[in-house]
């Protein structure tokens, strides 16, 4: 599978509106050859999981500068596993403290991209990733 | 200077660098801009002090808006403060004065910035977080308990629900028997660029700016001595603008909001000196200094020439500062100090009337009380110890500044003229210019230091393999709980006959286009919340929804 087959959704989870971070990385996975969806601001988790879903994503990348994200990201799981999207892989981006690493991996996340980390590391993730097949 | 001395020099220059190991790229600025090795008179062709400069305290302001400066009068310490609950807001505001801060600022949580109350589903998890909850009049109660407002000067980081915000305040003094005629401090009161960058908008352009004028409109009858907007700069170049955009888009974002009131037929003379400025102060000094004096004297010759205001005050651009949010690093955080210090420096050198200081913590949590302290101490080193404060606008004169100066005022002008021929502040907005020009230096500044073009300390150079965690504010999940608890306890109290009554007051006065500040402090004074009023409101106006630009 080539890295253009993959679909990503970029979300703003919650009331937050710092979305430099998110928009550079948009850009910077388009430029590589990624399909990007970003569809905005203030997305509710269930707003998020519906446009995953609508546009047949295999990963979702939220970004959360608000520090909610032991809260909203746990939510934004819970209903991928309960529309039947546990397939679609969970990255998560923003002001993420170190010690909360490990709770959002225990909740399905796969990885967390904290401040300062280099793009060609996030990149770097997803064109080393392959999406896992569907059964 | 002789040409045969300046050649001499050159040739000097030149032939160091070959046989020194330095950078092998020309440097640039933050912003990009390249910069000379070396700057001489011939850098300012035609150079006039007193029209370029003139004296401190005199027209165009370049060296400053006070003739003393800070021999006079060091600048207000005002540190940023806010978290869950008011009460809880209101000791963190008792200890910063009682540790020597001079001024108070209020940050408010997210929901309350987007004018929810903390009940709303839409706010579940964010209650308290960012800044303090305030649903009522009840929680500016508790926020504000104990400070002598007569005494000190309060400030509100509050945009979309600014007007809402202010009601309740305004009734708060009321009620606590205060006179609105010595009330002191400012409200943000910028919607403008929470379009262009910060994103905490409700209403669509043109009603936000309504209420932007409706609070200038009342306080310049009403409330003299408050700043009615202040027109920030911050977030737009947080938001990853250039200094140039930043400085641009910031004085063009003032001009509208003095030609709206205009229009309401207010004279330029009773409410220009209560407009004041919130700039970024960004890594690179002397850029940064360059931009706050080219503000001075492009803000102090739009209001005399063009806007034909009399009283010098409408001519001086009085600003507050805060250092740069995003220049903050998670990778050895200690290090962030440094860079705050630095920063502070260049908003002094550059004539700030106010200043926040930003904690080594923030990329990760709000400060602790430990942090906010050595946030604080890094201004009073700078005030008390290092003789910044000795003499006025010290780096005036220097020709690489002044150059700078004129350089950035250029190229402002050269945006406004742009920005007019798109059709102004409005039209940019809604066809997406502000927000692209943006995203375009933001993608450009991370590709800089994705190169290593640009080297970040602990980042992409000088990185330490082992990281030591530091301690973090944590927020009392109950916060939401108790904030949720409360509220439905005010709300129980009404009478809903009574809370309607105000909220058609609210819709009426929104539908007719009168000012709503009478009809919102009434509501205050009921009990109507955030969240209901800016309801209200939506009636009429409407929500603003956009595609996202990137």
């Amino acid at each position: 599978m080539n890295a253009s087959s993959k679909r990503i959704v970029l979300a703003k989870v919650g009331l937050d509106g710092h979305d430099r971070g998110i928009k550079v990385v948009a850009r910077a996975l388009r430029d590589a050859g990624f399909e990007v969806i970003y569809p905005g601001l203030w997305l509710s988790p269930e707003a998020v999981v519906r446009v995953v879903a609508e546009e047949d994503a295999d990963w979702l990348g939220i970004s959360i500068l608000s520090g909610a994200h032991l809260i909203l990201v746990p939510k934004v799981l819970d209903l991928l596993r309960q529309q039947g999207l546990s397939h679609v892989r969970v990255v998560v981006g923003g002001t993420i403290p170190e010690e909360d690493v490990p709770a959002l991996l225990a909740c399905g996340v796969e990885k967390v991209f904290g401040p300062g980390s280099p793009l060609s590391d996030i990149v770097g993730y997803f064109r080393g990733s392959q999406p896992v097949p569907q059964t | 200077m002789s040409t045969v001395s300046r050649e001499s020099a050159r040739r000097a220059y030149l032939a160091e660098l070959q046989a020194s190991p330095g950078r092998a790229e020309p440097p640039t600025t933050v912003s990009g801009r390249e910069v000379a090795p070396l700057y001489t008179p011939d850098d300012l062709p035609g150079f006039d002090y007193e029209s370029e400069l003139g004296y401190p305290g005199q027209y165009p302001y370049t060296r400053g808006i006070h003739a003393s400066m800070y021999r006079g009068r060091l600048w207000t310490m005002r540190q940023f403060a806010g978290f869950g609950t008011a009460k809880q807001t209101n000791q963190r505001f008792h200890f910063l004065l009682a540790k020597g801060q001079t001024g108070l600022s209020t940050a408010f949580d997210l929901p309350t910035l987007m004018g929810l109350d903390s009940d709303d589903p839409r706010a579940s998890g964010e209650v308290g977080r960012l800044g303090v909850a305030v649903d009522t009049i009840e929680d500016v109660h508790d926020l504000y308990a104990q400070i002598n407002l007569h005494e000190v000067s309060v400030s509100m980081t509050i945009n979309a629900p600014a007007i809402v915000i202010f009601a309740f305040f305004l009734a708060h003094a009321q009620e606590r028997g205060y006179d609105w005629k010595k009330l002191r401090g400012t409200i943000q009161n910028d919607i403008l660029k929470e379009f262009h960058a910060q994103n905490e908008f409700v209403f669509p352009p043109e009603p936000s700016v309504r209420l932007v004028i409706d609070l200038v409109e009342f306080c310049t009858k009403y409330v003299p001595q408050w700043n009615t907007i202040s027109i920030s700069g911050y977030h737009i170049r947080e938001a990853g603008a250039t200094a140039v955009q930043e400085l641009a888009f910031t004085l063009a974002d003032g001009f509208h909001y003095v030609e709206k009131t205009l229009e309401r037929g207010l004279d330029i003379d009773a409410f220009a000196p209560r407009l004041s400025f919130f700039f970024n102060a960004h890594n690179d000094i002397f850029e940064e200094v360059a931009k706050y004096r080219a503000a001075r004297i492009l803000w102090a010759q739009a209001m005399r020439e063009r806007y034909r205001a009399k009283n010098p005050n409408s001519w001086k651009l009085r600003f507050h500062c805060q250092t740069a949010g995003c220049t903050l690093q998670a990778q050895q955080p200690e290090v962030n100090i440094i860079r705050v210090a630095y920063q502070a420096l260049a908003a002094v050198l550059g004539g700030c009337q106010s200043l926040h200081t930003n904690s080594l913590d923030e990329t990760l949590s709000l400060p602790t009380e430990r942090t906010a302290t050595l946030a604080l101490r890094t201004q009073q080193v700078l005030a008390y110890e290092t003789g910044v404060t000795n003499t006025v606008d010290p780096l005036g004169g220097s020709y690489y500044v002044e150059a700078l100066t004129r350089q950035m005022r250029q190229e402002a002008e050269a945006y406004f003229r742009r920005i007019e021929e798109i059709g102004g502040v409005i039209a940019g907005i809604e066809n997406g210019f502000f927000r692209r020009e943006i995203a375009e230096s933001a993608y450009a500044y991370q590709r800089e230091i994705e190169s290593r073009r640009k080297i970040i300390v602990g980042v992409n150079a000088f990185v330490e393999p082992e990281q030591t965690p530091i301690e973090i504010l944590r927020l009392d999940p109950a916060v939401e709980r108790e904030q949720i608890e409360r509220l439905r306890q005010i709300k129980a109290r009404r009478s809903r006959e009574e809370v309607e009554r105000h909220l058609q007051a609210i819709r009426r006065a929104a539908e007719r286009g009168e000012n709503l500040m009478p009809v919102l402090i009434e509501a205050a004074q009921a009990r109507i919340s955030v969240g209901e009023a800016m309801q209200a409101m939506a009636d009429v106006f409407g929500r603003y929804e956009r595609p996202p630009t990137w």
